[in-house]
């Protein structure tokens, strides 16, 4: 296909040429490039098979008041490139003068040195080979499986890069595949239920088919014998995963963005306030080797860091970009997007326990505890069900009441709370971390939290 | 300042259908795509232009232009297909991704003829020549950025206690070629703006957050016509009833949802599973349910393209079939899936132009547009005095749909009933189900059937939908709560 790398030279010039035609003195820009394949089966046969090469770049331009315009286009010809300068000097006229982003101070700062080998790609027909054979592997595991009604396994390339008029000049690229198997039992006379399991990889002679194909099924078959649950208030261990979606529905108590906006639970002076138990930690860490989307920089060119969000409990530090940053007289902290308005985000969540602190009920395991608690496998529709500037939730989840060491899977039920409860309620974190595809975190422990069921 | 950035950004008319080469190429294309063995190809091209602009308590925080252009080409042979989607229109760039498609199907120019011929693409069918000029009819950035403006100070102005104030609006815009090997050969122009309010009100430890979203298609001066001061009045009214109202103790109970929005129910709980796309998968419980009952007899559901300025409505779908009125349960009855050209060849359901994509970049599937419950013979006060103890869901937020047909949405703003009185606020509902169980037990439909505004995100992307209904009972539901 016509996707070869962007040509990072070649814009810098186009742009410094179209600029200083039209008088403009400061300026940057965003690209990202991608290739992707990806294939679907359906009982034995290929259902879809996928490709897409997308380009794309984001213009900001600074006018001669000092207010900043943006315009994003997938067009990167020589007059796709002109119309989006125009089109962001044009918008410029509405910047907001009380909220001017600049240049990140650190956007010629050395990147951090990301060990990530770019993997050539199989093939689409290679892919189709391997995830058939898994949809086989996965149907023979019950009989009650009938169907993998979502899956995919895909792999491809991407590329970033961010230069400015001040000589800033910034590109990356990696490779990533994963693959993603949603099974789906029924029993005569029972209802339908489902599980699955995805695994991401560099390139997708790395990825853990075994270990998906394993997972799914053993998901799957858990949940077919289930029982109602009745109303009440649980000790709950939620799984890695479900935590750290948890959790990252939350990330706006973390975000500086939010907090000048006013919609985060935390304040310009939280910095410091107890939001969890003291054995609490979480890390921004964007570098962690596992983290196979991991890029050196973001969208304002500044350096990719880990950051310590929560230690020991206490409030320790916001994501920033450059303009909230400057606001609260720090660094940029490497989490930003592009924009005439800045957002801010999460890169890879890292839970983990104080060292050396005991957290008082150690006797907690969920693979071995005789307490009876409910075991939260994964929470949906966090979309739906997260108020994040209130801090309650209140979603459906897949899981299990464990009673005496036995696991029933739990008919439709919810968990709700206030995420600032929660934090103060957690009253154990195993002592293993647990790598998943979104972040590392142990299996934890909150007491007292409300599940409304069918019983 | 006058701005003329929405008529400045596209400025190409590369898919101008007039412009001959186009026809040319595309009939090219095809034929190759055909000569090597494929059943059908289809090209989709589009050039799109978007416009967001966002204002926070009395500022424009964020406007935010985009455009593009892309190609979708998909390749049929034997119920499956190849997609491949592209930002290169080149005469290379497209017969790249052709061959890309053909070779994922292992078609080349050597494979044997499927027995499938090409005639040539057929004449043009135009939806969008009446529409040239919607773009440059739409509101320009200076209008606009009044409007909003206006809209947070009418909150202002009716609100108490907001900490946040915001206004948004966005215009999509889209022009669409559609040309098949079956001689389907289409445009037409979509034009689609929405806008909000939404505030964050807080006292003390009590906060509410309420959001009310405004949608149209085709109708290119839509903002100006937009009761600001009436939706910043319903948002506030929302906002002050929910700042200090307790969470709702979670249970089974009977629940009477409002009209407009509280059509999410049928569109995640029975919408989604009358889709082929679902039936291809063998995740609907109604694959083998034509002509059977699958919800309560007070229940006629609906699903069209047609509805004048709705939000889901189409001149024509993304494969170029003009759209239906698709009756999908009458009197409780299941009549009909909404398919697409996918899900017509694998499953035999006939296509009722549901065939709906984001953008070039997905391949289309079958997906809802203007979904509702139809109205029926009660008044509100009906429903409401029929519950002893239950819930009444005024206002809805998002939902979705699982891989069982499990269900969920949230509920924004709720009261309790009680002895068929509605009496405190309440908040922190989510509503879950499956559809089987729910379907039945939709057992009264008030006479105030109204539409409203949405976006639903599924298997094709990202598509404009409205969900609709009257105010209607659901004898019992779980309500997950505190």
């Amino acid at each position: 296909m016509t996707n070869a790398p962007l040509n990072i030279r070649s814009l810098q010039d186009q742009l410094q040429s179209l600029a200083r035609r039209e008088g403009i003195s400061k300026w940057d820009l965003g690209a990202s490039r991608s290739s992707s394949a990806s294939v679907q089966v359906d009982r034995g046969q290929a259902k879809q098979l996928k490709a897409a090469q997308r380009s794309s770049i984001t213009i900001r331009v600074w006018n001669q008041q000092g207010l900043v315009g943006i315009t994003s286009t997938s067009d990167l010809s020589d007059s796709g490139l002109e119309k989006a300068l125009m089109g962001a000097h044009q918008a410029s006229g509405f910047g907001n003068p009380d909220d001017v982003p600049g240049f990140s101070p650190l956007a010629t700062a050395p990147e951090p040195d990301l060990d990530r080998p770019l993997q050539e790609a199989q093939g689409i027909q290679s892919l189709l080979k391997q995830l058939l054979d898994a949809e086989q592997q996965l149907l023979g595991r019950h009989p009650a499986i009938g169907t993998l009604p979502y899956n995919a396994m895909n792999e491809g390339s991407s590329e970033r890069i961010y230069l400015n008029s001040e000589g800033a000049l910034r590109q990356a690229q990696r490779t990533q595949a994963s693959i993603f198997l949603m099974a789906r039992a029924e029993e005569s006379g029972r209802k339908p239920r489902s599980g699955g399991a995805v695994r991401l990889a560099l390139g997708s002679r790395d990825l853990d088919l075994a270990g998906c194909i394993d997972e799914a099924a053993e998901r799957t078959i858990s949940h077919l014998n289930y029982q109602p649950i009745d109303t009440g208030r649980y000790l709950v261990c939620f799984t890695p995963e479900a935590f750290l979606d948890l959790i990252g529905s939350f990330s706006s108590m973390l975000n500086a963005r939010a907090v000048l906006d006013g919609v985060s639970l935390s304040k310009p002076d939280s910095i410091g306030d107890q939001l969890a138990v003291p054995f609490f930690n979480l890390t921004d860490n964007g570098l962690h080797p596992a983290h196979v989307g991991a890029m050196p920089f973001d969208g304002e060119g500044t350096p990719t860091r880990a950051l310590p969000l929560i230690r020991e409990g206490c409030l320790a530090n916001f994501l920033h970009s450059e303009a909230t940053a400057r606001h609260f007289g720090v660094d940029p902290t490497g989490h930003a997007g592009m924009g005439a308005k800045v957002s801010v985000g999460p890169d890879w969540f890292e839970v983990n326990r104080t060292p050396s602190m005991n957290t008082g009920a150690e006797h907690l395991d969920h693979a071995t505890s005789d307490d009876t608690f409910v075991l939260i496998e994964s929470l949906s529709a966090l979309h739906a069900g997260v108020k994040a500037s209130q801090g309650a939730f209140s979603l459906p989840f897949d899981g299990w009441l464990v009673q005496g060491g036995e696991r029933i899977s739990v008919e439709a039920a919810t968990v709700a709370g206030d995420i600032r409860e929660l934090l103060r309620s957690i009253v154990h974190l195993e002592p293993e971390s647990v790598i998943t595809h979104e972040g590392v975190s142990p299996y934890v422990w909150v007491d007292g939290l409300a599940i409304t069921g069918e019983a | 300042m006058q701005s003329t950035l929405q008529k400045s950004l596209p400025g190409f008319n590369d898919l101008d259908p007039g412009h001959h080469p186009w026809r040319q190429r595309l009939d090219a294309l095809l034929n190759v795509g055909v000569s090597a063995g494929a059943d059908l190809v289809e090209v989709f091209l589009e050039r799109a232009d978007h416009l967001g602009v966002l204002a926070e308590q009395d500022k424009i925080t964020s406007v935010g232009p985009s455009f593009g252009m892309g190609a979708g080409i998909r390749v049929f042979r034997a119920g499956r297909d190849g997609f491949v989607s592209t930002n290169d229109l080149s005469d290379q760039g497209l017969e790249e991704a052709l061959q890309q498609a053909l070779a994922m199907l292992q078609l080349n120019a050597s494979t044997l003829s499927s027995g499938s011929s090409f005639d040539g693409l057929g004449p043009l069918r135009d939806y969008g020549s009446s529409k040239n000029n919607w773009l440059d009819r739409t509101p320009d950035l200076v209008t606009i950025t009044q409007r909003l403006l206006e809209g947070t100070h009418c909150l202002e102005k009716r609100g108490q206690h907001l900490d946040v104030r915001r206004g948004s609006f966005a215009r999509d815009w889209q022009e669409v070629l559609v040309a098949a090997s079956d001689g389907t050969f289409a445009r037409d122009i979509r034009l689609h703006q929405s806008s909000g309010l939404s505030v964050l009100a807080a006292d003390g430890e009590h906060r509410s957050s309420i959001a009310r979203r405004y949608g149209s298609s085709d109708r290119p001066d839509d903002l100006c016509h937009w009761n600001v001061d009436a939706s910043a009045q319903e948002v506030c009214d929302s906002a002050a009833k929910m700042l200090r109202a307790d969470y709702v103790d979670g249970g089974q109970m009977p629940v009477v949802l409002a009209n407009r929005f509280g059509g999410v129910i049928f569109h995640e709980a029975c919408g989604h599973l009358l889709e082929t796309t679902q039936v291809e998968r063998g995740s609907t419980p109604f694959s083998d349910s034509i002509g059977e009952s699958i919800a309560h007899s007070a229940v006629t559901a609906i699903d069209e393209g047609v509805s004048g300025g709705a939000f889901g409505s189409i001149s024509m779908d993304d494969e170029g079939m003009e759209p239906q009125r698709t009756v999908l349960i009458e009197n409780g009855i299941l009549q009909c899936f909404l398919s697409d050209r996918a899900g017509e060849m694998r499953t035999g359901h006939a296509r009722t132009g549901s065939g709906r994509r984001q953008s070039h970049g997905f391949a289309a599937a079958s997906r809802m547009r203007n979904t509702y419950i139809d109205a029926g013979p009660h008044s509100i006060d009906d429903l409401i005095s029929s519950v002893d103890h239950g819930l009444y869901c005024k206002s809805m937020g998002a939902g979705s749909v699982g891989a069982t047909g499990q269900f969920n949405f949230s509920v924004e703003e709720g009261y309790l009933i009680k002895n068929g009185q509605l009496g405190q606020p309440v908040k922190g509902a989510t509503l879950i189900g499956d559809a089987k169980e729910v379907m039945p037990r939709i057992s009264m439909c008030a006479d105030d059937l109204e539409l409203a505004a949405g976006y639903c995100g599924s298997v094709s992307g990202s598509v404009f939908v409205t969900v609709g209904q009257p105010h209607v009972k659901v004898d019992s539901i779980t309500v997950g709560g505190r």
